[in-house]
């Protein structure tokens, strides 16, 4: 087992430990181990299915339901654009189109979609490494990608 | 004199630069040698002008809005420290016409307090409706929710008090409190800015609930998307069990209450009560079928009252204020008031509260002002994304549960989304069936695979515009199909979006009107 393994192994049992006596708690879990890792690593089934008594598959079918557990590593910078219709309405469909070329080969930028950040009446809004942004235009996104480049 | 500065710290108005419009003034006025007080209340609901910066002058308040980091040096030139006059100068806030004609009862404090400030929840009538239903028997506390006609505002509209009276009759070791903080329709934001602009009004509905149920556990389930609300309700949680809020014997009384906030992890489908149950108790959010209610094997197969936040944030004012005063506001069957939430392609989008029965027109133009871009409205959709697309000579219609549905269409969570002439209604047809394909839960067949056909047959009658007649006529059957084979609203309604379209715009279909009656 390597160190990074060893690590993961750490902090699976260490959330497991904190929610076993927590009525419901493997999406807890699931939440603990992503924010401390960034991501939900290969063994977490198996390692939490005996503590939780719970199978294998339904652990696995648990991660993958959800969409806001990611399975493999972040990129360095997540940028999720809003493509729900309130944002819709106001230019994401072509905001999108053009982050997403800007940034394609650039292997430190995670462009994802998602629906619904609650900011309907100042879209396109999106959201860069975790902060929100509304009234997004090409040149503010460039902006944006440019400053959190620099803050990294 | 020391100055008071208000900067909202709501997410929307983080979002359009309020915490480095806040910094900027802090360093100015350390430059300056000025004192300054800051204040970080709630936004209130004007998004359009946030970061709205207000100060406080002999008591009054005067706004500032849209506020950017490179003004705050005019601003200061400009003395607005004592609401000198400058272009970005709205007036006093209380009198800006889209602030003072509406109907706040639910959203009275938000944009004035600050969100963790227990003493400014107190000065601005809070915990009234607590201590009033701790002097009550459980069942007068229903009956009073019962009498002001409160019904579930995350779309159903079910009377919250039959929900209690159901729960409150059940017998149980243990029963719940849920509170369905999972608000995924576009358009909508009105949950959010309670929880991050009033926590301890969701709070205090949540004690009133337990006590009138008998329940003593509570759980709020927010969506993943709102960061900032996880964090201001987990604070304020801890805040108010310091306070002797939550806890055991609450105010002194026999009563005990505690919440716990529960992070959900992005499902649209979790937003239906019976999946969002299934997701609290760590599994896939898969529907139920009902029966068994939720009010009678609820969480954990106990006794539950699951209410979306706006129903929940209601209950501290009826309590407060008593069943009629609420009930004195709306129309027909529809009590009371709902934060209407205005977005999209809106020239002032934002929160407004007002009666039921006010006309989307009204909201549309005298509150939102028309479109953003200046061109005509092509269509609205009311309710999210399950809701119909409305046309735009059809606006003249009353926002009220009966109203919309005689029309075909739903009021759903109260989100109104606007869209100009350059919407192509196919392409938004079109979306709703891939939305639903992404978020099914797929354990019912209409909703799984229905929402993947449909979005193969929406691009067909784009692409090949000979065949428009005959694919449309197969959308309508596979949208019936949706509509009646589905357990919930997720396949039952997305035909709502789909078929409004499809009916009031068939040119962009590909059909003429004359071929759409034909078929």
């Amino acid at each position: 087992m390597d160190t990074v393994e060893f690590h993961h192994e750490s902090v699976i049992r260490q959330a497991a430990q904190r929610y076993r006596d927590v009525p419901g708690a493997l999406l807890p879990i699931l939440h603990h181990i992503q924010d401390t890792i960034g991501f939900i690593p290969n063994q977490t089934a198996s390692e939490l299915s005996p503590i939780l008594n719970l199978s294998r598959a339904e652990i696995h079918g648990v991660i993958t339901y959800y969409h806001h557990f990611k399975q493999t590593p972040p990129a360095k910078h997540t940028l999720a654009i809003c493509q729900a219709e309130a944002c819709q309405a106001r230019g994401c469909r072509s905001l999108t189109k053009e982050v997403t070329e800007m940034l394609a080969g650039d292997h430190d930028w995670h462009v994802e979609h998602t629906y619904c950040l609650g900011l309907c009446a100042t879209g396109p809004a999106i959201e860069i490494d975790g902060q929100l942004k509304a009234h997004a235009t090409s040149e503010k996104l460039q902006k944006w990608i440019k400053d959190a480049k620099e803050n990294a | 004199m020391k100055h008071t500065v208000f900067i909202p710290c709501d997410s929307a108005a983080l979002a359009a630069g309020a915490e480095e419009v806040a910094q900027e003034i802090i360093r100015l006025a350390e430059e300056a040698g000025i004192a300054i007080n800051i204040k970080r209340n709630g936004s209130r609901g004007m998004f359009w002008l946030e970061p709205l910066v207000e100060v406080e002058v002999d008591g009054i308040r005067h706004a500032y809005g849209p506020v950017s980091v490179e003004q705050v040096a005019d601003l200061f030139a400009a003395d607005f420290l004592n609401a000198g006059t400058h272009e970005l100068y709205q007036g006093v806030t209380e009198d800006i016409e889209y602030l003072k004609n509406q109907e706040r009862l639910t959203f009275a404090r938000i944009g004035i307090t600050e969100p963790l400030s227990l003493q400014d929840y107190e000065k601005y009538d809070g915990w009234v409706g607590l201590k009033k239903a701790i002097s009550l028997k459980p069942a007068d506390i229903v009956q009073e929710v019962l009498d002001s006609g409160l019904r579930g505002r995350g779309g159903a509209g079910f009377p919250a008090g039959i929900k209690w009276r159901t729960v409150m009759q059940a017998t149980a070791d243990q029963k719940y409190i849920v509170i369905n903080a999972d608000e995924g329709d576009s358009g909508t934001f009105a949950d959010r800015m309670v929880m991050e602009d009033d926590p301890y009004m969701l709070i205090e509905g949540m004690i009133i609930a337990g006590i009138a149920v008998g329940a003593t556990k509570g759980y709020v389930y927010i969506r993943s998307e709102y960061p900032h609300a996880v964090d201001t309700m987990t604070e304020a949680v801890r805040l108010a069990r310091e306070a002797n809020y939550l806890g055991q014997n609450i105010l002194g009384s026999s009563f005990t209450f505690e919440i716990e906030i529960r992070k959900a992890a992005g499902s649209y489908v979790c937003g239906e009560e019976t999946a969002l149950l299934e997701s609290l108790e760590g599994k896939r959010g898969i529907v139920r079928a009902k029966p068994p209610l939720p009010a009678l094997e609820g969480l954990f197969g106990r006794p539950t009252v699951i209410n979306n936040v706006l129903t929940m944030a209601a209950v501290p004012y009826v309590l407060a204020q008593g069943a009629k005063a609420y009930a004195d506001f709306g129309m027909g069957r529809s009590r009371g008031t709902l934060p209407f939430q205005l977005a999209g392609n809106i020239a002032r989008g934002g929160l407004v509260e007002k009666a039921f029965g006010v006309t989307a027109r009204e909201l549309i133009e005298v509150y939102g002002g028309g479109t953003f871009t200046k061109r005509p409205i092509k269509a609205v959709q009311i309710g999210g994304p399950l809701g119909a697309y409305i046309p735009a000579d059809k606006l003249d219609i009353a926002m009220d549960y009966e109203a919309l549905a005689q029309k075909g269409a739903v009021l759903g969570h109260g989100g109104v989304v606007v869209f100009d002439d350059t919407v192509d209604m196919a392409e938004q047809a079109k979306y709703a069936m891939e939305f639903c394909a992404l978020e099914s839960c797929g354990k019912c067949t209409p909703c799984r695979i229905g929402s993947t056909r449909g979005v193969e047959v929406i691009a067909k009658i784009q692409s090949q515009p000979q065949q428009a007649v005959a694919q449309t006529a197969l959308l309508r059957d596979l949208c019936d199909t949706m509509l009646n084979g589905s357990l919930c609203a997720m396949g039952g309604m997305t035909p709502y979006p789909v078929l409004s379209a499809l009916d009031h715009f068939p040119e962009d279909f590909n059909i003429t009107k004359t071929e759409q009656h034909a078929a």
